[in-house]
């Protein structure tokens, strides 16, 4: 362990991103987000990597994705307007399987919204903002010391999977100073950069699938004279206009990170071991929450919490195994409700589930979730 | 005849879904032949980044590692490929309405910016790939389908846009002037900074038809009897230079510090060791 240090949010990401590989970041400022990129133009020339402000949001995540192609680990961060424009890129990403980190770092919307306003209302964006169908992996820290893990995880996960991934931080935690000790650089796990298996004579193929259903595509530059392309494609990687190469490929996409099942799905429970009622929060949110379930407690109600940082892939199975533990759970988001309605879906009617959700530009005071534990535990009908 | 351009071809993607009589065909041959004339550059550290259109069809035929990209997004793409690995020679292959309408915006700043990419804009003044509509650089008065009186859009000359957002080197030449078109190219390549080229091409399927302008060799004669070297255009009297008449060769050159070089100095200013 480093030296404890002062740090923010939004820099920790930018120490995490760097300690993991990353070498190449593009940006355009945004709040509450810029401090990512302001650490990066920083830190990203001493370690020989490179740093590049470009001219839009959209331009910011082509220039990582080419990055990418060319070798390196890449990283971008965003927030609400600049996150709905790199939409389509991010689709790209998916589609032609190339490893990048992207973080939004999330503000009130729709469109220009409370830009300095803490929000988790990009949830079901993360997921679906880009069009077609296609996987996606989106962790979402809780603390500064967290955000630095999250961020070595996304690019581990980028790496391994060729994926895009979300870091889905919020302004409370992007914005949140805490006392940190960082680990040395030897500590870390780092998944390096999938490289090919076969010559192009042993008829090595870009998209060919591995043991782990994860295409070995080669940098730019090594040789093989691969074709990249945001069309559906077979495993040479050129466009096929067949039904079966696109059901195969779509199929796969999806496959490739849902068969590592509960590996990538990170949840942590709270005063859950005797608990009858849970409470389930994410982010900044669940600082919140920890310290109202802690409150709850204190007067002697038996309510634990479920705390996701892994957005998506969702926690099905996690929640159904609460939801057969507890009799009742409220999900409390700083939105008009969103996870709870994914809740709702993997709970399955096994026991209620209330919503407990703020829209206002500020963030959730204790008492406001403990009012809503109280009516989760039937306290109001005594 | 000599064919020793076809080891850059990708056989097996062959033939090329233009239509019959189109110019991309000869701009990307062009492309080609202006990598085999520097030795420097070989199949194995070029790099092609195209974006969507008709011309953007082309990385997909050509023997290198090739990036296509989304529509308007190649100058971004290959800024990132450029910076990454330097060692790395970068092409853009992009059309009038992928490179100066939705990627209006990159065009400039790429312009600006001055990285070390040779961009190659096959201007065939339509949006070909869906079917004929106007473009940026569909001439006043032209037929398209989303013009059919005519447009009345005030076109780019991509040239002089280049040249005003910082390209340092600029060229224009025509299908026609084939030997001269890989000759600009060629240039493009010397030039260690933002390379532009404006390789005019014809669409008889969409453009060409459209506004009743015959047959392919047709359009190409058009472009022979309009087109005027530089140096005579410099020359040419105002009232010569009627609307159709347009000037091609090396139409501007800058010495500027291209991107990468002026990075490796904020590397080590920063004190970071290079790669």
């Amino acid at each position: 362990m480093s030296k404890a240090r002062l740090m923010q949010g939004n820099e920790a990401c930018a120490e995490g991103a760097i300690a993991a590989g990353v070498r190449f970041f593009a940006g355009y400022p945004i709040t509450p987000s810029t401090e990512v990129a302001e650490t990066m133009a920083k830190l990203l020339p001493r370690v020989g990597g490179k740093f590049v402000q470009m001219e839009d949001e959209i331009a910011s995540m082509g220039a990582i994705l080419g990055a990418s192609l060319a070798g390196q680990k890449v990283m971008d961060a965003t927030s609400g307007p600049g996150f709905s424009l790199k939409q389509e890129l991010i689709g790209y990403a998916a589609c032609a399987e190339i490893p990048c980190v992207l973080v939004n770092v999330q503000r009130v919307g729709p469109s220009t919204g409370q830009p300095t306003a803490p929000s988790q209302a990009d949830v079901m964006q993360a997921r679906w903002g880009t069009h077609g169908d296609h996987p996606i992996i989106a962790l979402a820290p809780w603390s500064v010391r967290e955000t630095y893990d999250a961020t070595v995880m996304a690019v581990n996960y980028a790496e391994r999977f060729r994926t895009p991934v979300i870091l889905l931080m919020d302004e409370i935690v992007g914005h949140l100073r805490e006392k940190v000790e960082l680990p040395e650089a030897g500590e870390l796990d780092v998944y390096p950069r999938r490289s090919p298996k076969k010559t192009r004579a042993e008829g090595y193929e870009p998209f060919a699938p591995d043991t782990d259903l994860v295409p070995n595509v080669a940098d730019f530059g090594q040789g093989y004279h691969i074709h990249v392309t945001g069309l559906i494609h077979d495993d040479t990687g050129f466009p096929a206009g067949s039904p079966k190469v696109t059901e195969d490929s779509i199929h796969r996409l999806h496959e490739k990170i849902a068969r590592v099942g509960e590996e990538i799905i990170h949840t942590e429970e709270y005063f859950m071991d005797d608990a009858e009622y849970a409470v389930v929060a994410f982010g900044g949110t669940a600082r919140t929450a920890y310290e109202a379930v802690a409150n709850a407690r204190k007067k002697g109600q038996k309510v634990g919490l479920l705390r996701l940082m892994t957005i998506w892939p969702f926690a099905d199975q996690a929640i159904a195994r609460l939801a057969a533990r507890v009799k009742g759970i409220m999900v409390a988001e700083l939105n008009y409700g969103q996870v709870v309605n994914e809740v709702r879906r993997a709970v399955n009617g096994h026991c209620p589930v209330e919503f407990c959700g703020k829209y206002n530009m500020q963030t959730f005071e204790p008492a406001e979730i403990e009012a809503g534990i109280d009516a989760l535990c039937g306290e109001g009908n005594k | 005849m000599e064919r020793s351009y076809e080891k850059y071809f990708r056989q097996n993607r062959l033939p090329h879904m233009w239509c019959p009589g189109c110019g991309n065909g000869i701009a990307m041959k062009a492309i080609v032949q202006a990598i085999e004339k520097k030795p420097g550059l070989t199949q194995d550290n070029t790099v092609i980044v195209s974006g969507i259109g008709c011309s953007s069809r082309a990385s997909g035929y050509m023997d290198f590692d090739t990036l296509h990209t989304a529509h308007g997004r190649a100058i971004p793409f290959a800024t990132g490929i450029k910076l990454a690995n330097p060692e790395l020679n970068v092409v853009v292959i992009t059309g009038d309405g992928d490179c100066t309408a939705i990627g209006g915006n990159h065009f400039i700043h790429g312009c600006r910016r001055n990285v070390d990419l040779t961009v190659v804009l096959f201007n065939n003044n339509i949006y070909g790939m869906t079917g004929g509509q106007a473009s940026p650089m569909t001439p006043l008065g032209k037929k398209a389908t989303t013009a059919p009186y005519g447009s009345v859009d005030r076109p780019f000359d991509a040239c002089n846009l280049a040249e005003a957002a910082g390209a340092t080197y600029v060229a224009r030449s025509t299908a026609y002037h084939e030997p001269h078109l890989v000759d600009m190219i060629a240039g493009g390549f010397d030039n260690k900074g933002f390379s532009f080229i404006e390789a005019m091409v014809q669409c008889p399927t969409a453009y060409g038809r459209k506004n009743k302008l015959g047959s392919p060799a047709d359009m190409l004669k058009w472009m022979r009897d309009n087109a005027v070297m530089k140096a005579a255009w410099d020359k040419l009297p105002a009232d010569k230079k009627t609307e159709e008449k347009f000037p091609i060769g090396l139409l501007y050159q800058a010495a500027a510090m291209d991107y990468d070089t002026a990075y490796d100095q904020v590397i080590e200013r920063a004190g970071g060791a290079a790669k």
